[in-house]
């Protein structure tokens, strides 16, 4: 057998490599490209890793009786009467809101678009909550756009592949967005505590009136979500003596570790958007 | 019987089912032990392969699982390169080790890997435990290496990796 070559020289290589990718990773947007590329390798295997779960809902899709269908189908008519006579309602609420906002000479917020995303995996690193979706680059994702459920705000896209895009969630620690409450719209910092389902309000004074129940909304104030949708509701307060701020904590209103089909709330493309990709506070 | 290199392809295969491994959902607390399936074939390869697959190889699949978790890129690659590199030069201590022996090795090398990615997470400000947490999946590591080497020998011999 032959014996190897010298792998010192080699290991010199990689780790200057290694270094300048690191640094470039971090500190400029040079590294993106790399990321993207090799996003072509790594997508397949996240789709791969999520077959089981599509195949399952296959056979469930399909071994579904004729009966449960029909009731199906009836509650879902149901359900749409219902959110039509809602829509209803919201459009001549929306005019009149326009007609306010005119009144007040500030500018009206503008609807955004939207585009439905199935999740594939999450991030098996307990350090970190994060999870990818199946729609990538090639589905106008982009860096920066809103990912929410049913309920509420999920997390932020912080980086998109060609074939999918990892979401980094609300509840992570190194995120932190900007929310207010709905009831008398105190303003607070609302930050992820790295736990699934707890979230923590920041530097609140001990006056603050903010009550347990409470229901917090985005303010979009920092320029990456869009305004007045809701985020998280507030389960426990406590006052401690010596401390400056009161300890709040908060569980989101999204169904992060239940929900399979997300929303991404496209950028309107206007002078006035709601949500305009930018740094900000709630830079990952 | 000749010594051209063969077997590229299933090399590469088998790193695909090892990052498959890396991401596949497993219910909650089974996260921390998840061993670093992507090294444990990496080590298996410069094991039989040295003259073939070293240091830029570790590298590269390093960066390839970077991508792949969403890491800082180069923070597995550095923690790969090095892992390559030590076995490289033990490799031939390593081959004549018993089963217990090799998984000790297993072990060191993976922890020490797992120890340089940890330290560059660290530095970016992505880490919430403490760093000996990064010992559990070390020590499933060492206790997979005997599976590990028994899949991918009869891989070998099967598809005539050399």
């Amino acid at each position: 057998m032959v014996a190897p070559a010298n792998p010192s020289y080699r290991l010199l290589i990689a780790l200057i490599l290694a270094v300048v990718l690191m640094v470039l990773d971090q500190r400029t947007p040079w590294a993106k490209p790399v990321r993207y590329w090799l996003g072509y390798l790594t997508a397949p295997v996240h789709y791969l890793a999520h077959l089981p779960v599509d195949t399952g809902e296959w056979l469930s899709e399909q071994t579904q009786s004729r009966s449960d269908l029909i009731s199906d189908n009836n509650h879902l008519k149901r359900q749409v009467l219902i959110l039509e006579q809602k829509v209803q309602r919201l459009a001549v609420l929306e005019a009149e809101n326009v007609r306010l906002r005119e009144l007040l000479n500030s500018s009206a917020d503008l609807g955004a678009n939207v585009l439905v995303a199935e999740i594939i995996g999450v991030d098996p690193d307990p350090n970190r909550q994060e999870m990818i979706i199946n729609k990538g680059a090639g589905d106008a994702v982009a860096e920066g756009q809103a990912v929410l459920d049913a309920q509420g705000l999920i997390g932020q896209v912080i980086s998109a592949g060609p074939l999918s895009a990892r979401v980094l969630l609300i509840t992570d620690a190194s995120h932190a967005m900007s929310v207010q409450v709905n009831r008398n719209g105190v303003r607070a910092v609302l930050a992820g505590t790295g736990q699934s389902g707890l979230l923590r309000l920041l530097y609140v004074p001990d006056t603050t009136d903010i009550k347990v129940g409470d229901l917090l909304v985005s303010t979009g104030l920092g320029q990456r979500y869009p305004r007045g949708y809701p985020v998280a509701r507030v389960t426990d307060i406590s006052h401690r003596a010596g401390t400056p701020f009161a300890q709040i904590t908060a569980l989101p209103t999204a169904h992060i570790d239940r929900a399979s089909h997300v929303l991404l709330v496209q950028p309107v493309d206007d002078d006035n958007a709601v949500l305009k990709p930018a740094t900000g506070e709630e830079q990952p | 019987m000749n010594d051209r290199p063969a077997g590229t392809g299933v090399i590469l295969v088998t790193f695909f089912v090892a990052a498959l491994l890396e991401v596949i959902p497993m219910p909650g607390q089974l996260d921390w032990v998840r061993p670093e399936w992507l090294l444990l074939v990496l080590i298996y390869w410069v094991l039989v392969l040295p003259q073939r697959i070293g240091v830029l190889w570790g590298f590269f699949v390093g960066l390839y699982h970077d991508v792949l978790v969403g890491t800082t890129l180069g923070q597995w690659g550095l923690a790969y390169a090095l892992g390559a590199f030590v076995m490289l030069a033990a490799y031939k201590r390593m081959r004549v080790f018993n089963g217990l022996q090799q998984s000790a090795v297993v072990f060191l090398l993976v922890g020490t890997a797992s120890l340089l990615a940890f330290l560059v997470q660290e530095s970016v400000g992505h880490t919430l435990y403490p760093p000996y947490t990064i010992l559990y999946a070390s020590a499933t590591s060492a206790l997979f290496w005997r599976l590990v080497v028994a899949v991918l020998h009869w891989v070998q011999l099967r598809f005539l990796v050399r």
